[in-house]
């Protein structure tokens, strides 16, 4: 479903948080993109997003597409970071979905988020966890 | 500008056809249309599909479909913007008969969707988030949606039964329908009560997996008088599109869609008229949260008031503005590609006077509200009945 190439290219932003700072006026692209949509520049700085963030909105899958459906209840979140940067994970570790609600301080950290059968990729990203 | 109307309907029933393929619903939902209109030949045909490449595995579909019909030699040409394709293929044969470069056009909308099995439908729809940036994670339309739902709650006040109301007054209308998937009553306890989906978001707030077709043929006003053959002559006065970011991450305000309210008010602009003209309106109630915000953003309530209006009866068939006299893509049913001209379809059945046990008596002035994705691209229309 999704080809070695296009899994590597991503590495950047999957496995270690990159994003890109725009030298124009400062706006943070997660992922980066070729022209700042604030100010149209295209010269950025690489940066690396704080892991610390509250939740904006969120879900509880609980009809997963293929590829996920092994993973069922699969809560997932909207989660503002620290500098204001918004990225859509899944919350890790949720013992009972009744306990996650918006606001709720959440930490980022590196997880396995899904895998192509038994014999292709294993796709790791970033999911949430619930800050105590 | 030239005037544009719609001089023919035709819709196959809404369902999970398991006798049917995608060629033979819209080769009868395009003969229906080109019968009501009586023509046998168009200038160029439109056909709104989403995923035909997901659903059967088939692309290069406006000339397939085209020879299907009998009419290769014909232009005809494909557009996509996810569940609002059908809406875009509706605003592409406007603007062609607008501009002057065809006099009639065939416009259509389809989607075979129940070939494949119930994961990779949802794989196939989730196709119209950002499938690097949101699919990577597991999210699915209803996940979205019901995430827009928590933000509207939040900031409303809206209630889970508030939108267990939309569902109830939706599959009313549908059981006025006979070309709708369900003819099923529904009440708010078995909303409530239904199979959740995607938190808040139960079963019967979603709207279904569905085979259909429907077409609308479009040509001159000019032309329209002299086929009307004493029906009323209806022309589309109203035509807005516009965009708003696929990320939910990108977008500032969880609570409006954006996409609808722009590509409203680019309609009613070009149609000189108002949310309190309008006698009947079909919104893209794909889940029932999304009927509540799609009524906030055309502008027939206040932000934050969609959710009461639909609870206090406003928009039910007698109420103060009627919205899904079809059952809408709740009780019709939403082969996504084929929604947005299956709501022209209604209008135009609403104000020629022939909706049948659902008519909105002297019902002149309707509007039409398609959408892609979770909000990042809408299609509004606004028809008329010529005076």
């Amino acid at each position: 479903m999704i080809s070695p190439a296009r899994s590597w290219r991503e590495f950047p932003q999957r496995y270690r948080l990159e994003a890109a700072k725009c030298a124009g006026c400062g706006k943070v692209l997660y992922p980066p993109r070729v022209k700042c949509p604030a100010c149209a520049g295209t010269a950025f700085e690489t940066i690396v997003l704080p892991r610390e963030g509250k939740v904006v909105t969120f879900t509880v899958v609980r009809v997963p597409p293929a590829g996920f459906t092994e993973q069922s209840p699969l809560p997932i979140a909207l989660v503002e970071l620290a500098d204001g940067v918004r990225v859509m994970v899944q919350i890790g570790d949720v013992a009972d979905p009744a306990e996650l609600e918006i606001g709720m301080p959440v930490r980022l950290e590196f997880r396995r988020i899904s895998w192509d059968g038994e014999a292709g990729l294993i796709f790791y990203g970033h999911k949430a966890v619930i800050a105590r | 500008m030239r005037d544009v109307a719609v001089v023919g309907v035709g819709m196959t029933e809404f369902g999970e056809l398991w006798s049917e393929s995608l060629r033979t619903i819209w080769t009868k939902a395009a003969t229906a249309a080109l019968a009501d209109a009586g023509l046998d030949s168009v200038d160029l045909i439109t056909v709104g599909c989403m995923s035909p490449g997901l659903f059967v595995g088939q692309e290069h579909l406006a000339s397939l479909l085209a020879d299907e019909l009998g009419m290769a030699g014909v232009a005809a040409t494909r557009v996509e913007s996810a569940c609002a394709s059908g809406g875009l293929a509706v605003r592409a044969g406007f603007a062609e008969i607008a501009a002057g470069l065809a006099d009639t056009v065939l416009v259509t909308g389809v989607e075979k969707m129940t070939d494949v099995d119930g994961a990779d439908a949802t794989y196939a729809l989730g196709s119209a988030a950002d499938q690097e940036w949101e699919g990577f994670h597991g999210i699915t339309f209803p996940g979205l949606y019901a995430m827009l739902a928590r933000a509207h709650m939040a900031r409303y006040g809206t209630t889970r039964e508030q939108m267990a109301a939309v569902a109830v007054k939706n599959h009313a209308n549908g059981l006025l329908n006979p070309h709708a998937q369900y003819h099923l009553k529904v009440t708010a306890k078995d909303v409530l009560e239904s199979t959740l989906v995607a938190d808040p978001l139960r079963l019967l707030d979603c709207s279904p997996v569905t085979d259909g077709a429907a077409a609308v043929v479009l040509t001159t006003v000019e032309r329209a008088r002299e086929l009307a053959a004493g029906r009323p002559v209806v022309t589309i006065t109203g035509s807005g599109l516009a965009t708003d970011t696929i990320t939910l991450a990108n977008r500032e305000e969880l609570s409006e869609l954006r996409a609808v309210r722009l590509a409203a008010e680019r309609a009613y602009r070009m149609a000189g008229r108002r949310p309190e003209q309008l006698h009947v309106v079909e919104v893209h109630d794909c889940f029932t949260i999304a009927e509540i915000m799609a009524t906030e953003a055309i502008g027939l309530f206040d932000p934050g008031f969609g959710g009461s209006a639909a609870a206090d009866g406003l928009t039910a068939l007698g109420g103060k503005i009627p919205v899904n006299t079809s059952g809408g893509l709740k009780s019709k049913g939403h082969p996504v590609g084929a929604t947005g001209v299956a709501q022209v379809v209604e209008l135009v059945n609403q104000l020629r006077g022939e909706a049948g046990q659902r008519q909105v008596e002297g019902a002149a002035i309707g509007l039409a509200q398609n959408m892609g994705g979770s909000g990042g691209s809408s299609v509004v229309h606004i028809l008329e009945v010529v005076r």
